[in-house]
């Protein structure tokens, strides 16, 4: 078993702030605009923040400057605070104090086969991550290994230990994965993309197993996903993210219940529905702008069906109902602009 | 004109059979058995796991695989024996339309080239400048532009790029087109456009269209009807109001229910365990028992035939009739009525409604940065 979240921490009650972001700004060398531009996220214990929005919107990217996996020869962060159980990190120092590597915060990857080394044994991938963050002996690792790949549903642990990445299928690998995150007792996963190469069935697993841990340890989890049906199966908070920007914020229900800016409800109505088919689906026209393409004021304004001159003024990501902020000049809809068929 | 426009019976196709002599690989039963019928005008699906055979299945129907037994006839003739003029024919009849738009697309072509290949063997009487003409009409058609024809595919989008396949699949006029996860690869909102494209050309030419996905809200939203596969076979077939509504397979009623956000979130919804056994050493009896929630000992040695009873949904399991009266279907999610509105609205307005704005900005919105702020 993995052990429960750690009984010597303090705060540790279900929904005590855990993670918040304010205020990332940060752009890839010679680009002229920022690719995350003032994105503020928060997660609090036992909660799943899920980031949404099409590819390209910058949710790896702010992923990746959380972690400190953002090198200074490449990108450039200009601003950002990171508050991790009240310690203070300057994120454009892009120095990250070891201590947070690994250890608090744990990371599942896009692409589960670049994450996972080809050439070493399951067991020993696992093993070298605890070693490397607790010590210990080698058998000790192993037998830990072993634990949690069991606990991550993985049939037959002590033989899959000595199996190599490619002999196992992809939920396999996404489930081997999410052990070696769970193996040092982080408060905090971060997961790109969990599920997205996985069949649906697969997928209903992991996102069971995904929710079991953040129930059993109390963790903390940003789920960065393109599929706003995992959002709603799994997500108790949701940022919606648009051009590096967070355009609306708020509990998984005010968001799907309540959707105030016109990406998220664009979003939605393009969604085959199970309920509704047939006729044709709604779009958001065009695609997300390049960084270089992206235009001034509301970064949206490009593709919205709504945009009037006011939105060459960048709109504030103002509250409209408890927890719930929105990044619009008209939202809600229906009190600002009316629509002649 | 008979109403069935692609028939399979009973076909098989087994890898590594034609191997080194004595050769140990085991045999891998892609497609084990598969009968049906598709007809003129449709949009039938094919639904399923990973590596459960819908590729093969469809390359087989398309005769870029040939079948270990069985016959597949296109138009009343059969497809698996077609050489040289008549096969050239049968491609330009069936197109195919591919997963991934980087991949499928020969980067050293422009569109133009590529749009236009399949105009010189399919009609090769057209003149350079008909020909031009033509391609033109099919980036139009597909919701480009004529002038992209001088470009290259690296200059397009995802979803352009996907146009683009189309715009290539129509070319030689075809009757049907198989597609192979032809919008798994898109984001939402470009997904969208490319089934509302392939929703119109469907309707404009006529077309039959063969959609291979593994979203079920795709296959809802696009399919007539649908075939749902499991290792190799097809375990329950019907129109698709019939399946989704009243989905009669344990397989079918697992693969809904695994649809996120399907029921109540507080509902564990990994209804089946494990994943599909290899197609190499399929399980006897009933190829599903090892997962099945239902499965009896009578599944482990009796095969089950998918048999159509007297409404044409069909379906390939021992005991589902007990099983449909005694578990509710999985259904889908409410949306409140705050939200419809809001989508209502917004569709008018991107259906080219005009847009008036009764209010001014609130100036308070327009202030910069968070950060500045505080
Ligand atoms: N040329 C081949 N030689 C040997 N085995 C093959 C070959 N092509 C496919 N297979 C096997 O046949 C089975 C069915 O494969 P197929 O590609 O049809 O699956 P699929 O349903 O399309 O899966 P996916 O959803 O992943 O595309 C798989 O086990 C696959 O590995
Ligand atoms: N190393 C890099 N150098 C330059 N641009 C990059 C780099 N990594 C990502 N980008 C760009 O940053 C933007 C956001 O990317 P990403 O965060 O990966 O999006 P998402 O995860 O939302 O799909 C995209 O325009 C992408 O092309
Ligand atoms: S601010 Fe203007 S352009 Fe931006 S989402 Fe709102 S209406 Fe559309
Ligand atoms: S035949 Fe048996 S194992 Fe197969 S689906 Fe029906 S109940 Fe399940
Ligand atoms: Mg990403
Ligand atoms: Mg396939």
């Amino acid at each position: 078993m993995v052990a429960t979240y750690s009984d010597t921490q303090q705060d540790n009650l279900p929904g005590a702030e855990l993670l918040s972001l304010t205020g990332l700004s940060l752009r890839f060398r010679g680009q002229i605009n920022d690719v995350v531009d003032d994105v503020a996220l928060e997660v609090r214990r036992g909660e799943v923040l899920c980031v949404v929005g099409e590819s390209g919107c910058g949710k790896s990217v702010t992923s990746m400057a959380l972690m400190g996996l953002l090198p200074a020869d490449s990108a450039q962060i200009s601003s950002g605070i990171l508050r991790i159980e009240g310690e203070e990190i300057d994120l454009s120092s892009q120095t990250l104090p070891v201590s947070m590597r690994g250890n608090r915060v744990a990371m599942i990857f896009q692409e589960p086969m670049t994450s996972l080394n080809p050439a070493f044994r399951i067991g020993d991938q696992i093993g070298e991550a605890i070693l490397r963050h607790q010590g210990g002996t080698k058998p000790a690792a192993r037998a830990r290994a072993q634990d949690l790949l069991q606990r991550v549903g993985i049939a037959n642990p002590a033989q899959r230990l000595d199996e190599y990445p490619h002999q196992l299928s992809g939920g396999m690998r996404q489930r081997v994965m999410i052990a070696m995150a769970l193996a040092n007792d982080p408060q905090i996963l971060i997961a790109d993309e969990p599920t997205t190469a996985l069949d649906v069935t697969i997928q209903a697993q992991i996102l069971d197993l995904i929710r079991d841990l953040r129930d059993e340890t109390g963790m903390g989890t940003i789920m960065i996903t393109h599929d706003l049906g995992v959002v709603a199966e799994i997500a108790d908070t949701v940022a919606v993210m648009y051009g590096g920007q967070v355009v609306e914020q708020g509990p998984v229900a005010e968001i799907f219940d309540n959707p105030q800016h016109p990406y998220t409800i664009g979003l939605m109505s393009a969604m085959p529905r199970l309920d509704a088919p047939g006729g044709r689906l709604a779009i958001v026209p065009g695609t997300v702008p390049t960084i270089a393409n992206m235009p001034e004021g509301c970064r949206f304004r490009t593709r919205c069906a709504f945009a009037a001159a006011a939105c060459v003024a960048r709109p504030a990501l103002v509250p409209v109902a408890p927890d719930h902020a929105v990044a619009c000049h008209f939202a809600p809809l229906e009190t600002h602009v009316a629509v002649l068929a | 004109m008979s109403d069935v426009i692609l028939e399979a019976r009973d076909v098989v196709k087994h890898f590594g059979t034609g191997g080194r002599f004595l050769s140990r690989a085991p045999v891998v039963q892609a497609v084990d058995g598969v009968s049906l019928q598709i007809r003129r005008g449709e949009t039938f699906a094919i639904v399923g796991e990973s590596g459960c055979g819908k590729s093969t299945l469809a390359r087989l129907l398309m005769r870029l695989l040939t079948p270990t037994s069985g016959s597949v006839q296109f138009d009343g003739r059969e497809v698996s024996g077609a050489r040289g003029e008549a096969l050239k024919t049968l491609r330009g009849q069936m197109q195919f339309i591919f997963q991934d738009p980087f991949s499928s697309l020969n980067p050293r072509m422009t569109v133009g080239k590529l749009v236009g290949e399949p105009l010189e063997i399919h009609a090769p009487e057209l003149s350079a400048q008909a020909r031009r003409d033509r391609v033109a009409d099919l980036l139009r058609q597909v919701g480009l532009r004529a002038e992209h024809a001088g470009r290259y595919p690296h200059e397009f989008s995802g979803g352009q790029r996907q146009r683009i396949g189309i715009a290539r699949a129509l070319a030689s006029g075809p009757k049907l087109i198989i597609g192979d996860e032809p919008v798994s690869a898109l984001d939402v909102s470009v997904q969208a456009q490319v089934i509302n494209l392939l929703g119109d050309l469907s309707r404009d030419l006529g077309l039959t269209l063969v959609i291979i996905a593994h979203d079920l809200g795709v296959i809802r939203h696009m399919s007539d009807r649908v075939a749902v596969m499991y290792l190799g076979r097809i375990v329950e077939m019907g129109r698709a109001e019939d399946v989704f509504a009243e989905p009669r397979h344990p397989y079918t009623r697992a693969l809904l229910a695994s649809i996120p956000a399907m029921a109540a979130p507080e509902d564990h919804k990994a209804t089946v365990r494990g994943e599909m056994p290899s197609p190499s050493a399929p399980p006897p009896g009933c190829r599903f028992h090892t997962r099945c929630p239902f499965a009896e000992a009578r599944c482990a040695s009796e095969t089950p035939v998918l048999s159509t009873g007297d409404d044409a949904h069909a379906v390939a399991c021992h005991f589902w009739r007990d099983i449909a009266a005694q578990a509710a279907p999985p259904t889908p999610p409410r949306r409140s009525a705050e939200a419809e509105a809001r989508f209502e609205l917004y569709r008018a307005a991107t259906e080219g409604g005009t847009v008036t704005h009764k209010t001014a900005t609130d100036p308070q919105k327009q202030t910069t940065k968070t950060t500045e702020r505080i």
